[in-house]
């Protein structure tokens, strides 16, 4: 997209769907999947880029949806939460009772597969840069990080 | 939620975007150049900044080069924190990088954003400064190339309608002898207390800062002090710190006595280092 000078509709292709968005050029792109598209699995925290809880992946890559505008994400993959069929880090946060109160674990979950894609064999220095990215007030990052770890290293990912 | 409309571009050109800005310019549309959008986002979610018109410059093929050009490293205003830490090309810069934000934003924020941002810190740079890196400039009177310790002067000193295209870095400093070290408050993730880059060429040591003073420097000031070898490393040290291009200053982030007792730690520890 050359330009958007006002309100339009935008195509995004999300979890391998080609899906229109009636969106405002500022509306971020975390406002377009959970406003104009329904998916409310990235969470809006901060807003601001540091709680991780809006994160979803672009082009494989973890991206906080808030500080990403919807028009920037045209011509690009993105993958939420919901685009995840039962995933092994998935079945690896029930596993490890991964969360408490849950608000985080889809920002956690889509930065953890986003190592998992990058890095399957991502050292634990890797795996700590990486995850510092999230915040979970409930305090689970010592079983997140168990989840993770039984992930990455195997051939399941 | 963004509280004011604004128009969005996506350039194809160095000359296209220039065109936009001047266009956009004259019909008081108070334009932007974005890259990674990090800051205008968050700051124009707060109602920080006010624009008409964004103009993204991150689909310019110049803007998206990272690569060997004859005996210089390329890096476009629009390649990520993230790319550069995985290319691992100019390490320095890799390890430099990789303690902006977080990860993820990383993921996100550009070089040439961090060069231009209003945030003080911009720790991008501090490498690019010990380098003698050159920057790749276009605007309305054309494309120039500056020494980056010419156009960095506390922050960029662009003019209206310029932006960042490249940062060239000679081959040669990618490899010298280097140290980096951010301190933070608290967390690994935050604001640096202080952030200090150096690098060994020849038997001189160069150094760069971050959160010393309200801006980042290289100060050849400090560095005559530091390389003063008719004197101990403490000595050496102690003088340097004397001459700060400007005031450390008392925030959040610690006072200015705490400040100046972990700089002069470090350089201690990074002087016997690099002339270890």
């Amino acid at each position: 997209m050359e330009q958007m000078l006002g309100e339009g509709l935008i195509e995004l292709k999300v979890n391998g769907e080609n899906r229109k968005a009636l969106v405002r050029p500022a509306d971020t792109l975390l406002y377009a999947l959970r406003e104009r598209l329904g998916l409310t699995g990235a969470k809006p925290g901060c807003e601001n880029g540091d709680c991780g809880a809006c994160t979803v992946l672009v082009d494989g890559w973890p991206i906080k949806s808030c500080l990403i505008l919807a028009v920037e994400a045209v011509g690009h993959e993105v993958t939420t939460i919901e685009g995840l069929n039962n995933a092994p880090i998935q079945k690896a946060f029930v596993e490890k009772f991964a969360f408490q109160c849950g608000y985080c674990t889809p920002g956690f979950i889509m930065n953890c597969q986003g190592l998992i894609n990058i890095h399957p064999d991502a050292s634990d220095q890797v795996m700590h840069d990486w995850l510092q990215s999230n915040i979970c007030r409930c305090t689970s990052y010592q079983e997140i990080g168990e989840a993770i770890k039984s992930v990455l290293h195997s051939s399941e990912a | 939620m963004i509280p004011f409309d604004f128009e969005y571009y996506l350039p194809g050109s160095v000359e296209h975007a220039i065109q936009q800005f001047q266009n956009l310019d004259q019909q008081g549309k108070n334009p932007m150049y974005y890259g990674g959008g990090t800051e205008i986002i968050s700051m124009a979610r707060m109602a920080n900044i006010s624009t008409g018109a964004v103009i993204d410059i991150k689909d310019i093929p110049q803007c998206k080069v990272l690569e060997f050009q004859e005996d210089h490293l390329v890096i476009g205003a629009g390649v990520t924190l993230t790319q550069i830490h995985e290319s691992n090309l100019y390490p320095l810069l890799a390890q430099a990088g990789a303690r902006v934000a977080d990860h993820t934003i990383q993921n996100k924020i550009t070089l040439g954003g961090n060069l231009c941002g209003t945030i003080i810190y911009r720790e991008a740079v501090l490498p690019l400064l010990l380098a003698d890196s050159e920057v790749v400039l276009a605007g309305p009177v054309g494309c120039k190339t500056l020494p980056i310790n010419q156009i960095f002067k506390e922050r960029m000193q662009l003019n209206k309608g310029e932006f960042i295209v490249q940062v060239r870095t000679l081959q040669s400093f990618l490899s010298c002898p280097y140290v980096h070290v951010k301190r933070t408050k608290e967390d690994k993730i935050h604001y640096p207390l202080l952030t200090i880059c150096a690098i060994q060429v020849g038997n001189q040591v160069r150094t760069a800062f971050s959160g010393v003073c309200d801006f980042p420097f290289r100060s050849q000031e400090m560095e005559s002090e530091l390389n003063n070898s008719s004197l101990t490393v403490e000595q050496r040290v102690d003088n340097a710190i004397t001459i700060t291009p400007g005031l450390i200053p008392s925030n959040l982030e610690g006072s200015a006595g705490y400040r100046k007792f972990i700089l002069r730690n470090l350089l201690i520890s990074i002087l016997y280092t690099l002339e270890a």
